[in-house]
């Protein structure tokens, strides 16, 4: 008589030198080199690679894909709408709205009655340029930790904004250079510059502009952007100019008046980091979660397991350890069923 | 605090000189008396605190927030007060804006706090702070805000708000205590300029222009003295008796900061009461020490007894300001130094003595006794026209500096770094290197110093090009470069050096030309300098 042992989720889940792979579907999470099956978070390139044979993804995600890539590069893709069910062999796939960026989704899969949600990047905070995250309950939630430290408390993005703005009032005769992403942050900086009443045209460097217009195209209105090598001399002077963050040490960046400048990103927020990226103005924006969110987040999905992965995994784990919930580290999954052989 | 602590943090992440001077010029313009004076005082270097050890802020940390995850964090951050500021915990509804407390009941409070209640306070005011606050609030208490602003460009930010010179600030400085009410009183036209006359305040230096030898020509040799430039730092010594009749001794450097109890050997040769300008020297039986000797008295928190002993300090007198209360400074230059010679002749007094006038007939006698000079001690020449008053500031016209023939050596460029500001994306700081032979008989370049001046913006958008399209490796914001192009270095002096590997040290190096036609293999090597130490 066969006796029914309970199933553990890492033995349909696991971590494999190809990446996060799901056993019963047959399909890899985020694969960082291509492989046969892909299912794809979001668009950022650590997350979305060229190359896989079959790669399925939110609609926007794929866009944004096939934009970055080439047709070429996502020779079959395949899209599934936000709260959609898919039967992928024996298990059932989901995307639900995980907050970072346009299109970005928290995998769903369930598999004999057991849920385990990949949340991919994520957070909390309101942003007008993608769906608000969704909580999922779930028996496994996997979390970033990017900025799983208790000294990561992102605060109020519109008063980082008005910082900006008081910047560009008081220097009339400099521009202000805001170093942004060229996939999420440039985009959700330019929607909380509208929001703060800021209607003049942003000049935005060439390696936006593509992503800029895929947003547009997407329903998320920026208002009007210029491009800035189409700017005659002088006319950059008390302008806010956006380009990703390599930019301020490039060549490129001399046809600025004397440019302030400033970075977006969560790590601003520690001035060392800050320094260390030249900036002038640091911006604390992030589209990752802070330390709150991620607390909060691994409280609301009541999982019985959290798995933590890329980012400062120990505290968070140490969090969890006060707080009674059982959480591990992801990469850590992989050695233990090693040792256990 | 809110406002200072704001301060502090645009102050730490601005770089430029020009736009740190807005930043507190406009704090100053905007912030009430006294919280402004505590803040310049603290800026300045001049607020005596109570601070705080660090382990009290790791305790009261780790009282409120799990060990592990502080331990975690501050390894992360890596600055104990930005760490605590950051993960002490918020207070819901308690950090209104106008409920946390301002710069001076945190001054007044730690001044009056006693010992044991001071964590609780500290704590409480934590708690009704935002993050930024909390950190200036650490910084200012466990000392050293280090936001690169010195003493004197606070003073300078602070002659701005009043539109008067920066020695005018400086004059009446050493008069005042925090939080100055009486000096932004004076600045803002509230008050007449404060009286000074019993406090043994600095007088604001007379400084020289550079010149060269064409320049002299067109100048009559009689009317100007000349002596040596000494090689050490130039000092006011300031004694003076205050309203109580105790005599106040004071060693101020060039910029007015007080340095007097770096030097008690000085502050117990003082048994006098004038104002005298001379330089500050390491003298062993009569002869001046290498420059390198002083600088290891310098910057000293505490004195070292050995180092009185082996590094004795002495000042060497160029002028006299005041004597015995009378402001000698609207009279000619030969006449101070009629009285300065009657007053030394008079008190004799130790650790002092007088810089010697240089006896020449014309320019080009100069010229050879300034050619001939070959004492460590000595920098230059000082040309002062006999007729000069002893001005403030550095006008043109009464006192040259004719420096030594700087000395040259041809060097490789091996590694260039990004510059700041209008710099950031040029590779504008270069390290140079010169031959030596390694233990397998090749040669090899050895780093002997680096410079960011000395090159016009045009010979500097042609130097990043080459550094850009001769690049092998990137370190950072520093990039490795193919050995490829020869720089003519200038520097004034070279001296030994255990800091750095090549075993030598130069002082004020600067690119003198750039040998864009010279090959790398006849650049100077590592013996041919070490042969130039004195």
């Amino acid at each position: 008589m066969i006796r029914k042992i309970k199933q553990r989720p890492e033995d349909w889940l696991t971590v494999t030198p190809q990446g996060l792979y799901c056993v019963p579907g047959d399909f890899y999470i985020d694969p960082p080199g291509a492989v046969a099956r892909a299912v794809i978070t979001h668009g950022h390139a650590d997350h979305a690679r060229p190359g896989h044979e079959h790669a399925l993804t939110t609609p926007q995600t794929l866009d944004i894909m096939r934009h970055r890539f080439g047709p070429g590069g996502v020779p079959d893709g395949q899209s599934l709408d936000y709260g959609t069910s898919l039967r992928i062999g024996d298990v059932t796939l989901r995307l639900e709205p995980a907050g970072h960026v346009l299109g970005s989704a928290q995998a769903v899969l369930e598999y004999n009655s057991q849920r385990i949600v990949v949340s991919g990047d994520y957070k909390r905070r309101a942003d007008p340029t993608c769906a608000p995250f969704e909580v999922v309950t779930c028996d496994v939630f996997i979390t970033e930790a990017t900025f799983g430290l208790p000294v990561f408390r992102h605060p109020d993005a519109g008063d980082e904004i008005a910082k900006v703005l008081h910047s560009r009032k008081t220097n009339p005769a400099r521009s202000v250079l805001v170093g942004v992403y060229a996939l999420g942050k440039a985009q959700r900086v330019i929607c909380l510059l509208r929001a703060a009443g800021y209607d003049a045209p942003i000049y935005i460097h060439g390696a936006l502009e593509g992503l800029c217009a895929l947003y547009e195209r997407h329903g998320i209105a920026l208002g009007a952007l210029r491009s800035v090598t189409d700017a005659q001399t002088g006319e950059l002077a008390g302008q806010i100019v956006l380009a990703p963050p390599s930019a301020a040490r490039d060549r490129w960046a001399r046809r600025l008046p004397d440019p302030i400048v400033a970075v977006a990103s969560g790590w601003m927020g520690v001035r060392a980091r800050a320094r260390q990226r030249g900036a002038e103005l640091p911006l604390t924006i992030s589209d990752h979660a802070d330390w709150d969110e991620l607390t909060r987040t691994i409280h609301d999905v009541e999982a019985e397991e959290i798995w933590v992965t890329h980012g400062r995994e120990e505290a968070l784990i140490r969090y969890a350890a006060l707080h009674g919930i059982s959480a591990r580290a992801l990469s850590l999954v992989g050695r233990d069923e090693e040792e256990s052989q | 605090m809110k406002a200072f602590a704001r301060l502090l943090d645009a102050l730490a992440f601005q770089s430029a000189r020009n736009g740190k001077l807005q930043l507190l010029q406009e704090y100053f313009a905007t912030t009430p008396d006294p919280d402004r004076g505590y803040a310049l005082a603290a800026l300045a270097g001049d607020l005596k605190l109570r601070t705080a050890k660090p382990k009290l802020i790791r305790e009261l940390v780790t009282e409120r927030v799990d060990p592990e995850l502080f331990r975690l964090s501050y390894d992360f951050v890596g600055d104990l007060a930005e760490t605590a500021a950051l993960m002490w915990p918020a207070t819901e509804g308690h950090c209104d804006p106008d409920g946390s407390p301002g710069l001076t009941d945190i001054v007044e409070g730690l001044n009056r706090l006693t010992r044991s209640d001071t964590p609780e306070q500290i704590a409480d005011w934590l708690d009704r702070m935002d993050a930024t606050t909390r950190w200036g609030l650490l910084k200012l208490i466990t000392g050293g805000l280090r936001v690169g602003v010195s003493a004197r460009l606070a003073k300078t930010a602070l002659a701005e708000l009043g539109h008067v010179a920066v020695s005018e600030v400086e004059e009446v400085w050493h008069a005042f205590d925090p939080p100055y009410t009486e000096i932004f009183a004076w600045l803002e036209g509230r008050d007449p300029v404060p009286d000074i006359s019993k406090a043994p305040t600095f007088r604001p230096l007379m400084l020289a222009n550079p010149v060269d030898e064409s320049e002299l020509l067109a100048f009559d040799p009689t009317a100007y003295f000349a002596e040596w430039k000494w090689d050490g730092i130039r000092v006011q010594v300031v004694s003076q008796r205050d309203g109580n009749g105790t005599l106040q001794k004071r060693v101020y450097s060039r910029t007015g900061d007080d340095i007097g109890d770096t030097f008690p050997d000085i502050l117990d040769g003082i048994d006098f009461e004038a104002v005298l300008d001379g330089e500050l020297l390491v003298v062993r039986d009569g002869v001046v020490a290498p420059f390198n000797d002083l600088q290891q008295r310098l910057n000293r928190k505490r004195v070292d007894p050995k180092l009185l002993d082996t590094h004795p300090a002495h000042i060497r007198l160029y002028d006299m300001l005041v004597a015995a209360g009378e402001d000698l400074r609207d009279l000619p230059l030969r006449d101070r130094r009629v009285r300065l010679e009657d007053w030394f002749g008079k008190t004799q007094p130790t650790r002092f003595d007088l810089s010697p006038i240089l006896d020449f007939s014309s320019w080009d006698a100069l010229s050879k006794i300034r050619a001939g000079a070959r004492d460590s001690g000595i920098e230059g020449l000082m040309i002062k026209q006999a007729d000069s008053a002893y001005q403030a500031g550095r006008p043109r016209g009464p006192w040259f500096k004719w420096k030594r023939d700087p000395l040259l050596a041809d060097a490789v460029l091996m590694y260039a770094q990004r510059g700041h500001g209008k710099r950031s994306s040029f590779y504008s700081d270069y390290t140079f290197g010169c031959w030596r032979q390694d233990s397998n008989g090749s040669d090899v370049l050895v780093p002997v110093g680096k410079a960011y001046f000395g090159f016009t913006d045009e010979e500097l958008a042609q130097l990043d090009r080459w550094v850009r399209n001769n690049t092998t490796n990137r370190f950072g914001p520093v990039r490795e470069v193919e050995p490829g192009l020869v720089f003519e270095v200038a520097f004034d002096s070279i001296h030994p050096s255990k800091r750095h590997k090549s075993g030598v040290a130069m002082r004020f190096p600067r690119i003198h030309r750039i040998r864009w036609d010279k090959p790398i293999e006849e650049a100077d090597r590592l013996e041919s300098l070490e042969a130039l130490i004195e």
